[in-house]
């Protein structure tokens, strides 16, 4: 029998395994941000340990930087200052608030060509999955394991299963990425991919570009999911050729022949298999708590006991905490706020695609709209596009790289009661700050509600 | 961390699936530089609800937190361990516990205990109805006992002698340096370095 490309990855890595013990695995890449890593470092003073391999690590400041021109307030700026100082005294690679190469941990790790096909890559971050779009084995990790991995630059992990997700079809022009992963987390669950590593496959996924491609593997562990991962062909290689980071010459060459052998085997066989017909799918919004309690933009909210048991109780609860009654159809869903950012939908075609919506057009009048680049290279690039000038005549906040109003820990939150839409990954209560109550959808969608004052298509303006 | 083999104690009774880690602590709390004063943030937003179970004085000093499916999925942040450690719970029972969060509870010495729907669903019933109820986990021979149930639990070999040890992973890893230093010698030549 053959393997599947995270068995291959896996199989790769493996330092040392021993009978009744989990995997020994080398991680070719440590990303670090300012949240999750000061206790980690604290931990390798206390014991006097060091960062092993430093040149396989590199730190950024995400989480909680004002995307504003004001400056951190004094609780974050302490954590701010803790990442420059554990980077200094570490000997690792930070680019810290101000760098032309600072933003979203897993945005930019992938444009400097550093995310590459075959590795091994971890983060304290759950949202790591998103790597895997470029055939990476790539999966978000705790403090403790942090600590561990820049000590050693090995992670003890059990052999996770494996679950293949193919989507077969043409993806309806109003549909995008988004509606592509929010429809797979709507079939198989919150838990439908835990202890697996979900293989993205089929024709769809294969006719994404790259950023699509980064959009679904990121919500992977929505789905509960160790990670996702798409194989790597054409669109990863022309993707990755030239990054500052990839290999040249004679060893992109050499790579290459290396990473078409990662594919999956054709005899390979997963633990789970589901299928999804994309030429059904339509562009979905989320209305409860947790990114699985979504419908299509055509649909009314569910009445809970119209649903499976296991569901009820828990949809009551989203409903109440979102204010919505069931019935109402989601277009006449009214929001305050559309947030445009995040590791899930802030790289340039997520840019691109919103910017096309809102050419020519004006948020509705008392609508908070923010527009907020993955990374500073994103802001460059959208820049020299002309993209910033689109989102601010149309009058939308446009913002330094960051993971803004995603996580509710910079000064992007939420008032309570606030309704958003946005391209964000978790609709979880308070998520977005104390209160607020979050939708999730594609940055079409995002802009097309920020027109509009309430859900809606581009083709409804 | 400090071994754990046997444990005896009362459940608070939370129930719902999918709580997630925001809702076990939320990310304000995440600005912290410390691995301690986590506790007054644990579940704060639903604490403000005076109904909340973890505000029922019957459940105070309750030392197993009983939950629903899916528990601690969301974000990987270790906190969400170290706030409920930090107020007192010692194991965690849920039909089905999130992985990353599973992983992290391992590595500070909270038992995630999993155990089938209708067997959590049966503890749930009483403790609600005796919140006195003892419910005793015993992590060697991976088994629960409470009144009228007898259930046993999946804990990986290894995860288990950790557990019961509490020992230091970094120090075990580090035995194995010259597996370590081998598996660097045959790295393809083209992965890259930060420079």
């Amino acid at each position: 029998m053959g393997s599947s490309l995270s068995e291959k990855v896996w199989e790769r890595h493996v330092v040392r395994r021993a009978a009744g013990e989990p995997d020994l695995l080398y991680v070719d890449l440590h990303l670090v941000h300012e949240v999750t890593s000061p206790q980690a470092f604290e931990g390798l003073r206390l014991a006097r340990r060091r960062v092993r391999r430093p040149e396989l690590t590199l730190a950024t400041m995400d989480h909680n930087v004002p995307t504003n021109e004001e400056p951190p307030e004094p609780i974050s700026a302490k954590q701010i200052e803790a990442m420059a100082r554990n980077a200094r005294e570490f000997g690792v690679r930070c680019f810290p608030m101000g760098s032309p190469e600072q933003g979203i941990v897993h945005v930019i790790s992938p444009q400097l060509g550093l995310t590459q096909p075959g590795m091994t890559i971890v983060c304290g971050d759950s949202h790591t999955s998103t790597h895997g779009a470029l055939g990476a084995l790539a999966w978000g990790i705790g403090t403790s394991e942090i600590e561990h991995v820049l000590a050693t630059q090995t992670i003890a992990q059990t052999k996770p299963g494996t679950m293949a997700v193919t989507v077969d079809g043409a993806l309806p022009a109003d549909c995008a990425a988004k509606d592509v992963i929010l429809a797979i987390i709507g079939r198989i669950g919150t838990s439908g991919g835990v202890s697996k590593v979900i293989e993205y496959r089929g024709s769809t996924i294969r006719a994404l570009g790259m950023e699509g491609r980064l959009t679904i593997s990121n919500m992977s562990i929505e789905a509960g999911a160790r990670a996702g991962m798409v194989g790597p062909d054409d669109v990863t290689f022309a993707w990755l050729e030239g990054r500052p980071y990839a290999p040249k010459g004679a060893l992109w060459e050499k790579a290459l022949d290396d990473w078409r052998s990662l594919a999956t085997d054709r005899d390979a066989r997963f633990d789970r298999e589901v299928t999804i017909d994309a030429t059904q799918l339509r562009p979905y919004v989320t209305w409860g708590t947790n990114p699985a309690q979504s419908v299509t933009i055509e649909e009314r909210v569910p009445e809970p006991d119209a649903l499976p048991a296991d569901a009820r109780e828990s949809a009551r609860r989203a409903l109440v905490y979102q204010d919505l009654r069931p019935g109402t159809a989601v277009r006449d869903i009214a929001v305050d706020a559309v947030f445009i950012g995040s590791c899930s939908n802030a790289r340039l075609d997520d840019l691109r695609a919103a910017a096309e919506v809102l050419q020519g057009r004006r948020v509705k009048p008392g609508i908070r709209a923010l527009a907020v680049p993955g990374s500073m290279r994103v802001k460059a690039d959208a820049e020299r596009m002309g993209l910033d000038r689109v989102f601010i005549a149309a009058g939308f906040e446009w913002r330094e790289a960051g993971c803004s109003m995603c996580l509710g820990m910079n000064p992007d939150i939420l008032r309570p009661g606030e309704r958003c839409a946005s391209t964000s990954n978790r609709n979880f209560e308070g998520r977005q700050g104390p209160g607020g109550r979050t939708h999730l959808v594609s940055p079409t969608v995002a802009a097309a509600t920020a027109v509009a004052g309430h859900f809606a298509l581009p083709s409804d303006l | 961390m400090e071994p754990v083999r046997r444990f005896a104690g009362r459940a608070l009774p939370l129930g719902r699936a999918d709580v997630d880690t925001d809702q076990i602590i939320p990310s304000h709390w995440l600005k912290r530089l410390e691995r301690t004063g986590y506790a007054p943030g644990l579940f704060e937003a639903w604490r403000r609800d005076p109904a909340f179970v973890l505000n029922d004085d019957r459940y105070r000093g309750a030392s197993i937190l009983l939950a629903g499916a899916n528990f601690g999925c969301g974000s990987s942040r270790e906190h969400a361990v170290w706030a409920l450690m930090e107020s007192g719970f010692r194991m965690v029972i849920a039909p089905r516990i999130a992985d990353i969060f599973r992983n992290n509870a391992l590595k500070n010495g909270l038992v995630p205990v999993e155990l089938d729907e209708a067997t959590v669903t049966r503890l749930l019933e009483a403790v609600r109805i005796d919140p006195g109820t003892q419910i005793a986990v015993d992590v060697e021979r991976r088994t629960v006992e409470a009144p009228g149930v007898r259930a046993s639990f999946e804990l990986a070999d290894f995860a288990r002698t950790r557990l019961l040890e509490g020992i230091d992973d970094i120090a075990i890893t580090l035995r194995h340096e010259a597996e370590i230093a081998g598996y660097e010698e045959r790295r393809a030549e083209w992965l890259p370095r930060v420079r």
